[in-house]
C-alpha cells in the first residue's frame, strides 16, 4: 500500500520528471506506513479552535502569544470557525447554559477532532460545586486530554498539547468516543 | 450623623417620614422605609440632585421574616462622594415599584433581583430571567435553594428582543434579517451573546443575552468562610485579578473595624495599578483586534507577561494571586521586589507609548472610532456608568480622588477625562489611565512604608508558619481559626473600590457567623452592558462590534 501511496506518487514517470529528477526522487523515498504519514502529519499541524470562556481562556491567549508562541508546535492558526479546527480548546467553566452550546460546536467539527479540557472547571466543574456549572465538560462531548490547574500555566498547556500530539503519533484508540452520543438530541 | 440630619430635614412633608428609620452603621447612612415609598423616595432624590448614581439593586432572604426579602438600593452622590442605602421589606409574593423611571440603569439590576430571589418589580418592562437559564426552577439564592443543585439546560434559545412598547416584542419582523453573535463567536469576547435585527449593514434593534458564565459566586460566598472566599473573587475579573481581592477584602475589613498596616496599603497599591494598567492592555489588545490589528495583540501581551513575571516573584501564581488577606497581604514581598517594579516601570512606559502610536495614532483606528456610537455624560450617569467609560464621557468621577483609600490622596496623579463620549475617547482614556498607573507605582515603589505586610489580631490573621511549627499557642491559634473562622460582628456594609473597568462594589451582610450571609458584587460592566442595545441602536454591525470591545466587557464579573 505505501509502495502506491508514497513512492507512486513521487516517481511519476513523463509527466514533469526529467531523468534526473526521477533518479533523486527514488534516492529520497520514504518508507513508512501510511497511517503513520497522516499521524506525523496531524501531530504537526494542529488546528485549534479556543472555547474561551473565562480565566483560562486569558491564560490560553498568554499561550498563544509572544513569549509562549504555540506556533512552535505547529499549532499557530486559531481558527473560531468548528468547521476550520481539529482541536477543541475548552479554556474556561462551562455553565448549564453554556453546555448546549458547546455540544452543537464539538458536533460541528469535522473527523478527526480532538479536544483538551483547560484547568479544573472544564474538567470537573473545579471549586464551583454549584448550581449552575456543569461539573466537567466530559458530561456533554468527550474529552482527550485533560490539563489540571486553575488556571494552568502556559507550561501545563504546553505539556498537555504535547501529551495530545503523542496519542496522535501513536494512533491510541479513544473507544469513548465512537461510543458518544449527543446528549441534548431528541430520540 | 450630619448628613442623615440634613437629608431627614430635606424628606419631611414630602413623605411620611414618621414611618421611616434613619439609621448610621458601620460608617453608612441607611433609610427603611415602606416598600409603597420607594419609586417615588427614589424620583425625588435624583430630581433634587441629592444622588444621581444608583449603583445597585439587590436583595436579601430572611425566610424567617413575616415579609421575607429586603431590597437594598445603593445610591452615590457625584457631588460629596456621599452614599446612602435604601432598604425596603417585601414579602413573598408581593410586588414593588419599579426604580427605571427614576434610574435607567436600574433594568438589569431588578431583573437579577427577580431571577435570584423571585422579587417582583411593578411596571418593569421585561422582567424575566437573566443569569439563569431558560429552563431553571426557583430561585437560587433563597437560603432554601441547595447550593449544588444543578438543573441541566437543554436547548439554547432562539433569537429574541425585549418587549418594547409598540413593537411586535419577540415576533420577527419579515422586512429585516435576524442575526446571532456569540455565545461563542470571534467577534464576541467571551461569553456574550448579542442578537440583532439587520436592516443591510445597519442594526435595527439590537438584545443581549448574558448569563453564559454564571458561575455563582454568591451563593458560593455563602457558604464558604471568609478567607475562602478570596479565591473565588480573583475569578470575578479574571483580567485584573488582585483588584477584586482587594476591593473584597476591604469590604471585610471595614465591617470587622481593623485597618491595615502601611506596608500592606502601599502593597495593594502597587498591585491595584499593576493590575490596571494588564487589564487594560487586554482590553485595547483585543479591541483593536476586533477591528483587524493583530500586532496590537501580540504587543499588548507581551507588555503583560512582564507584569505576570513579578506576580509570579511575589506569589507563585500568574493570573489568579489571591495575595490579599482579610487583615494585610498574605506574605511580605521578596527582596529586591519592588525595585525591580520600579525597573519595569519605565519598560511599561516606553510600552505604554509604543501602543499609543500604533492603535490610537493610526488613521484607520481612528476612522473606525470616532464618532462613533458616543454616550453622553447625562446618559452614562442615568445608566450607572463608572470607571474609563464614564470619564471618557466627560464627567470626572474616580473614587480614587473622590473617596480616597489607601493613601491615594497623597499620591500626584491626574484623572483623565474624554469630551465626546464615543470609542475613541474610551481607548484614549484608558491609555492614559496606565500613564497614570505607571506614575502611582513610581511613587509608592520609591517610598515604601516599613513594618509588617498584616496586622496580628489572632481572631483575624493566621500567626506565621514558625509559630504553627514551633509553638503550641500558635498552633493552638491556627487550629481555631481555621476551624471556627474569623466572624465579623452582625452588619452590613457596602464598599467600593476604583477596578480597572469602574466602581466594585461589595455588600457584605454579616450574621456573626464564620460565613457572609450575603455579599453582592456590583460589577461594573454589568450596568455598562445593559446600555448596549440602546447604545448601538441605528448603527452599522461593524460599529457595534468595536462598541462591544470598547466596553470591556469580563464575562467572570458580569454574570458572576
Amino acid at each position: 500500500m505505501h509502495k502506491n501511496q508514497v513512492q507512486g506518487s513521487a516517481s511519476h514517470e513523463g509527466a514533469s520528471g526529467t531523468q534526473a529528477v526521477d533518479d533523486m526522487s527514488r534516492d529520497f523515498a520514504f518508507t513508512s506506513k501510511l497511517d503513520a504519514l497522516v499521524a506525523w502529519g496531524r501531530k504537526n499541524s494542529l488546528w485549534p479552535m479556543p472555547y474561551g470562556t473565562a480565566c483560562c481562556g486569558i491564560e490560553f491567549m498568554s499561550v498563544m502569544g509572544p513569549k509562549y508562541d504555540l506556533a512552535r508546535f505547529g499549532a499557530e492558526v486559531a481558527r473560531f470557525s468548528p468547521r476550520q479546527a481539529d482541536l477543541l480548546v475548552v479554556a474556561g467553566t462551562i455553565t448549564e447554559k453554556m453546555a448546549p452550546v458547546i455540544t452543537r460546536i464539538y458536533q460541528q467539527m469535522l473527523e478527526p477532532k480532538y479536544v483538551i479540557s483547560m484547568g479544573a472547571c472544564a474538567s470537573s466543574g473545579g471549586f464551583y460545586r454549584a448550581y449552575h456549572v456543569l461539573q466537567g465538560v466530559d458530561k456533554v462531548i468527550p474529552v482527550d486530554v485533560y490539563i489540571p490547574g486553575c488556571p494552568p500555566t502556559p507550561e501545563a498547556v504546553m505539556d498537555g498539547i504535547m501529551a495530545l500530539q503523542r496519542m496522535i503519533a501513536t494512533n491510541t484508540p479513544r473507544p469513548w468516543k465512537d461510543n458518544w452520543k449527543n446528549p441534548y438530541e431528541q430520540a | 450623623m450630619n448628613k442623615l440630619e440634613n437629608l431627614k430635614q430635606a424628606l419631611s412633608g414630602k413623605f411620611k417620614i414618621e414611618n421611616y428609620k434613619f439609621i448610621h452603621a458601620v460608617g453608612d447612612d441607611v433609610l427603611e422605609v415602606p416598600k409603597e415609598d420607594v419609586p417615588a423616595l427614589l424620583m425625588h432624590l435624583r430630581e433634587s440632585g441629592a444622588f444621581d448614581f444608583l449603583m445597585d439593586v439587590c436583595g436579601v432572604d430572611y425566610p424567617a421574616r413575616e415579609r421575607r426579602f429586603d431590597v437594598v438600593y445603593n445610591l452615590f452622590s457625584s457631588k460629596d462622594a456621599s452614599r446612602l442605602r435604601i432598604k425596603a421589606q417585601v414579602g413573598e409574593g408581593e410586588s414593588i415599584g419599579t426604580a427605571i423611571n427614576a434610574y435607567k440603569g436600574a433594568d438589569w439590576f431588578e431583573r437579577e433581583a427577580y431571577d435570584m430571589f423571585g422579587i417582583i418589580f411593578d411596571g418593569h418592562p421585561n422582567l424575566r430571567k437573566i443569569l439563569t437559564h431558560h429552563q431553571f426552577v426557583g430561585h437560587p439564592l433563597r437560603k432554601d435553594y441547595e447550593a449544588d443543585h444543578q438543573q441541566s439546560c437543554t436547548t439554547s434559545l432562539p433569537i429574541h428582543f425585549l418587549n418594547e412598547p409598540g413593537s411586535p416584542g419577540d415576533v420577527l419582523n419579515d422586512k429585516y434579517v435576524p442575526l446571532n453573535i456569540g455565545p461563542a463567536h470571534t467577534a464576541m469576547h467571551g461569553t456574550l451573546r448579542v442578537m440583532a435585527e439587520m436592516d443591510g449593514e445597519t442594526i435595527v434593534r439590537a438584545n443581549c443575552e448574558i448569563g453564559y458564565l454564571h458561575r455563582c459566586f454568591e451563593k458560593m460566598a455563602e457558604t464558604h468562610p471568609y478567607n475562602q472566599v478570596i479565591p473565588y473573587t480573583d475569578r470575578l475579573n479574571y483580567c485584573s485579578a488582585p483588584m477584586n481581592n482587594i476591593g473584597y477584602c476591604k469590604a471585610v475589613e471595614r465591617i470587622l473595624g481593623v485597618e491595615i498596616p502601611p506596608k500592606a496599603q502601599a502593597m495593594r497599591v502597587i498591585l491595584a495599578e499593576l493590575s490596571r494598567i494588564i487589564d487594560h492592555t487586554i482590553s485595547i489588545g483585543t479591541g483593536a483586534m476586533d477591528l483587524g490589528a493583530l500586532t496590537s495583540f501580540f504587543y499588548m501581551f507581551g507588555l503583560r507577561e512582564e507584569v505576570y513575571g513579578l506576580f509570579e516573584k511575589l506569589c507563585g501564581a500568574r493570573l489568579t494571586v489571591s495575595m490579599t488577606r482579610v487583615g494585610g497581604m498574605a506574605q511580605d514581598a521578596p527582596e529586591g521586589w519592588f525595585d525591580e517594579v520600579l525597573a519595569l516601570c519605565k519598560e511599561l512606559r516606553r510600552g505604554t507609548d509604543e501602543m499609543a502610536a500604533m492603535v490610537v495614532d493610526n488613521k484607520i483606528f481612528i476612522q473606525r472610532t470616532r464618532g462613533v456610537c458616543p454616550v453622553s455624560a447625562a446618559d452614562a450617569i442615568q445608566w450607572g456608568y463608572t470607571g474609563p467609560m464614564l470619564r471618557a464621557s466627560g464627567v470626572n468621577l474616580d473614587l480614587r480622588k473622590a473617596k480616597p483609600y489607601y493613601g491615594y490622596d497623597a499620591l500626584d496623579f491626574d484623572v483623565p477625562v474624554g469630551t465626546s463620549g464615543d470609542i475613541y475617547d474610551r481607548y484614549l482614556v484608558r491609555f492614559e489611565e496606565m500613564r497614570q498607573s505607571i506614575r502611582i507605582i513610581e511613587q509608592v515603589c520609591k517610598n515604601v512604608p516599613g513594618g509588617d505586610y498584616t496586622i496580628r489580631d489572632k481572631g483575624i490573621v493566621l500567626p506565621e508558619k514558625k509559630d504553627v511549627y514551633g509553638n503550641i499557642e500558635g498552633l493552638m491559634n491556627h487550629f481555631m481559626l481555621i476551624i471556627k473562622g474569623l466572624r465579623p460582628p452582625v452588619g452590613e456594609v457596602y464598599d467600593a473600590t476604583e477596578a480597572a473597568n469602574g466602581e466594585l462594589g461589595f455588600y457584605l451582610v454579616s450574621d456573626g457567623s464564620a460565613n457572609p450571609y450575603r455579599l453582592k458584587v456590583r460589577p461594573p460592566c454589568f450596568a455598562i452592558y445593559q446600555s448596549y442595545p440602546t447604545v448601538v441602536k441605528g448603527a452599522m454591525l461593524a460599529d457595534a462590534i468595536a462598541t462591544i470591545a470598547s466596553m470591556n466587557l469580563i464575562a467572570g464579573e458580569l454574570d458572576r
